[in-house]
């Protein structure tokens, strides 16, 4: 492809929702680890699932199939948190499965397409052809509530 | 430039603990309880914030902390006796300097002109000659008042060899330094070139090296120290000046720094050379010099002890500075979060055991028990590092209760008991101004006027004592005073005039001290400048409760009044009940429980709507469903399968939660929910039980707020609850 491409190569981690691939920056990414019982919120969205212990801190769980607009995730053992750092704070990712590590260039990446909902357009940042499958970049800047849906 | 901040950073603490060490003196010696040490130390304290502040050129800090030292160096020298009335002065000047390090500090500018007055006023006090307003400018030798300790009377030998002293001029002293250093001198990456330097630069030097100790090549060892060096030494400078140059280096090799009478060394050898040319040229007899000589010997001989002795004085003062380290804030906290995670750890380990039915006699089991003895031990000590001793704000008091009296024209003494007792920083930090308030309310409202005083029989000066104890586990804090004590009248028509009352109310003593908590009360007839604006004993319940402590007042009319406060050792742990509400675990701050019990189905009232109220001991108390009000369920709880837990709020309000069951109490480390998340209403905090889970730690406050707006929300019948509310 382009010349520029070889410079801005970036790793990505791709996981499964529902049977359907999305991937994250690898560099967000601080720990895999297997669902653990969640403490559930009062007074919080749907799509958080509750508060866990890692490691002496005391971090959101946020289910990804909820909060992207799919199907509520019934957790068992075989589903995983994935641990990643938005900006300050530490938010765990409950999916169904990490499923592979991309390599990609940033024109590999395409824009997210027109049809897309007002929902993906708020997480998706681009989506990806690999070996056929298609996998939404996800963006996670606004994966927490904001002020106004805790209040409301 | 952050290295500088850093210092400067460090010079402004380290400021703060001088003028803790200058007030403590200053009291001591109002208390006559103290001997010349106390002026030394206060008179240092003074002088070290003087010379830090020169360092980073803090003009009116300096100018103010010079003429504080010279009325210091007064009484010191014995000059003048440190009367009630001088001393009295001196505590405003301390007042005074802790305000200029302050405003020194936030990078400000203080008064010119109030400094002039009180510098002014030290300056009367201790019959030193006015300054006027002119600007004291200090003088261009600061050390010059303490280096006077440091001079030793030299006694100058007289050789009449004109030619000779011709050589040197007269003003000049005259040094021999032998410098010798030690392996460990190299070790430490020092470069005697740049101490040679230095030296250099105080005069004229000749220096000569000694390298008879190097080895053969195959012997030496690359990291020895072979040299030494001798420097003779002209210059105007004393023997400090010089000695500070090695100051670094002290340790790391030896120094000997001798003063000669003329620019010739003074072995004899050397010496007896320089009689017999003398003695050829002139007719001096030579009998004379030798007693001479001998006494030159001597003299070098006690100099040289008394370096010695001073360099071990240095050395004792140095082990006495290694006894404390400054830390970082966050590397203690951080260590505290990790051992709060072994433990939690270990609870998750010893329970796995517990449950793979491995016996407690085995070695598996006891280890685990003894690494449960050192984890707590750890803990224990780790939070120790946090906790600091309660003097400095017990001092900040006492320059509360000087400003208080005097604005009240009352006379009143401060008597502080249990002053090196320690609780965790933060709770010192958020101590300051509750108990300022407190000071402030029994001067103001609790001590009489010297006359009442006078004729009720007490004695003229009022008295209030501050306390502090640890008692089972937490840290108990007591002002009492011996005032007039709660006018409860007086405090009963002002809450009845605000409306905070009804008129035929029916309260016990107890019930009526009390009241001064409410918020808006105040019954000061004047507003002054200090208290009586009505923010007073409700902001200082509030914050001691948010401290996770309590505040109870004892009041006996005519004797005084005595507050009570019981406060945790620290933030990081809260002691709590913990509960069940539809299988999840909520704590409950034992600070906020009044008593729990099994309720009767008789007893518990539906008011409409999801309103209940249950009857305790004659008086009803709105039930709050935890269940329902955190979301945990729709349907209204059966009291039958309930317990509740009756909690006292901000206020007077009582409220009864409705929980599934009680499961123990016990202390638990608190974690912040918005760290990684955010606020989340009706929840204080988490926590991180045995189990590994985390559980929530309830806001009750908030939590009675929220059924409150539900309440409105559900239902019109407000006002009916609202009655049953106000008891």
């Amino acid at each position: 492809m382009s010349n520029r491409s070889e410079s801005s190569s970036r790793e990505l981690i791709a996981f499964r929702i529902d049977g359907r691939e999305f991937c994250v920056d690898i560099m967000q990414v601080r720990d895999i680890r297997g669902w653990t019982p969640a403490t559930p919120l009062p007074h919080s969205p749907p799509y958080v699932r509750g508060v866990i212990n890692l490691r002496g801190a005391v971090l959101p769980v946020i289910d990804m199939a909820t909060r992207l607009g799919f199907r509520p995730t019934e957790p068992s053992v075989r589903h995983v948190i994935m641990v990643t750092q938005v900006e300050q704070q530490i938010i765990g990712l409950l999916v169904d499965a990490v499923s592979d590590i991309l390599t990609v260039t940033e024109a590999d990446i395409q824009p997210t397409p027109d049809l897309a909902s007002e929902l993906a357009k708020l997480f998706v940042r681009g989506v990806l052809a690999i070996d056929g499958r298609m996998i939404s970049l996800i963006a996670l800047d606004h994966i927490l509530p904001t002020q106004e849906a805790v209040a409301a | 430039m952050d290295t500088m901040a850093a210092i400067k950073q460090t010079f402004f603490q380290e400021c703060e603990e001088q003028l803790v060490e200058l007030e403590s003196g200053l009291l001591a010696l109002d208390d006559g309880s103290s001997g010349p040490d106390t002026v030394n130390a206060v008179f240092r304290a003074v002088h070290s914030i003087k010379g830090g502040a020169g360092a980073f050129g803090l003009e009116q800090l300096v100018r103010f902390a010079h003429a504080f030292e010279t009325a210091l160096d007064l009484v010191r020298a014995g000059k003048i006796a440190p009367t009630k009335p001088i001393l009295k002065i001196m505590l405003s000047a301390a007042d005074m300097l802790a305000d200029l390090v302050r405003v020194a500090r936030e990078d400000g500018v203080a008064d010119d002109a109030e400094i002039t007055r009180m510098v002014q006023q030290l300056e009367s006090v201790c019959g030193m000659p006015t300054s006027g307003t002119a600007e004291k400018t200090p003088p261009s030798k600061p050390n010059a008042i303490v280096s006077s300790d440091d001079d030793f009377d030299f006694i100058p030998i007289q050789i009449s060899l004109e030619d000779l002293i011709d050589a040197v001029p007269i003003s000049q002293n005259c040094f021999q330094v032998t410098f010798d250093p030690k392996p460990g001198f190299y070790a430490r990456a020092n470069e005697p070139a740049l101490l040679l330097r230095d030296l250099a630069g105080l005069g004229e030097t000749n220096v000569t090296c000694d390298t008879s100790r190097i080895p053969s090549l195959a012997e030496l060892d690359p990291e020895g120290a072979y040299l030494a060096w001798t420097v003779k030494l002209h210059t105007d400078k004393d023997e400090k000046t010089i000695r500070d140059i090695f100051e670094f280096v002290e340790f790391d090799c030896e120094i000997t720094i001798t003063e000669l009478a003329s620019d010739e060394e003074f072995d004899t050898a050397a010496f007896s050379q320089l009689l017999s040319v003398a003695s050829g040229q002139s007719d001096m007899p030579p009998e004379p010099v030798e007693p001479k000589l001998e006494k030159l010997a001597a003299e070098i001989q006690s100099r040289n002890e008394e370096a010695n002795a001073r360099k071990n004085e240095g050395a004792k003062a140095f082990n006495q500075a290694g006894a404390t380290i400054r830390v970082d804030l966050e590397r203690v906290e951080r260590l505290i979060d990790l051992v709060g995670e072994l433990v939690i750890n270990q609870a998750i380990l010893s329970q796995r055991v517990a449950e793979a039915r491995i016996a407690r006699s085995s070695a598996l089991a006891m280890g685990l028990d003894d690494l449960e003895q050192l984890s707590r031990e750890i803990q224990d000590s780790v939070m120790a590092i946090r906790a600091q001793p309660v003097k400095p704000i017990f001092q900040r008091m006492s320059r509360v209760v000087r400003e208080a009296a005097d604005m009240t024209g009352k006379s009143v003494t401060l008597q502080c008991d249990g002053d090196t007792t320690e609780v965790d920083k933060t709770v010192i930090e958020r101590l300051t101004d509750p108990l300022t308030h407190m000071i402030r309310n029994a001067i103001d409202h609790g001590i009489e006027k010297p006359e009442a005083r006078l004729a009720a029989g007490k004695p003229e000066t009022g008295h209030i004592r501050l306390a502090a104890m640890h008692r089972s586990g937490r840290v108990v804090i007591e002002i009492s005073d011996d005032g007039g004590g709660i006018n409860r009248e007086r405090v009963r028509s002002a809450a009845i005039s605000k409306g905070l009352i009804e008129p035929e109310a029916q309260l016990s003593d107890e019930e009526i001290d009390n009241l001064i908590f409410l918020p808006g009360f105040s019954t000061a007839s004047t507003v002054t400048d200090m208290s009586g604006r009505g923010v007073g004993m409700d902001v200082v319940k509030r914050s001691i409760q948010a401290l996770g402590g309590r505040i109870a007042i004892s009041s006996t009319p005519g004797k005084g009044s005595s507050f009570v406060m019981s406060l945790p050792l620290t933030l990081a742990v809260l002691d709590g009940m913990i509960v069940s509400v539809h299988e999840e675990t909520l704590i409950v701050p034992l600070t906020a429980i009044v008593e729990t019990l099994k309720p009767l189905k008789n007893d518990i009232y539906d008011m409409g709507g999801e309103s209940r109220v249950i009857r305790i001991r004659d008086t009803f108390v709105p039930l709050i469903d935890i269940g329902r009000v955190l979301g945990y369920r729709n349907e209204a709880a059966d009291p039958d399968e309930c317990v509740v837990v009756l909690i006292d709020l901000e206020g007077h309000a009582r409220r009864a939660l409705l929980v599934d069951t009680i499961q123990g109490q016990r202390q638990v480390v608190i974690k912040s929910l918005e760290a990684n998340y955010r606020r989340v209403d009706g929840i204080a905090a988490a926590t991180i039980l045995g189990d590994g889970r985390v559980a929530l730690i309830l806001d009750v406050d908030a939590v009675v707020e929220n059924a409150n707006v539900r309440a409105h929300a559900q239902t019109n019948n407000v006002p009916l609850l609202e009655t049953a509310a106000a008891e």
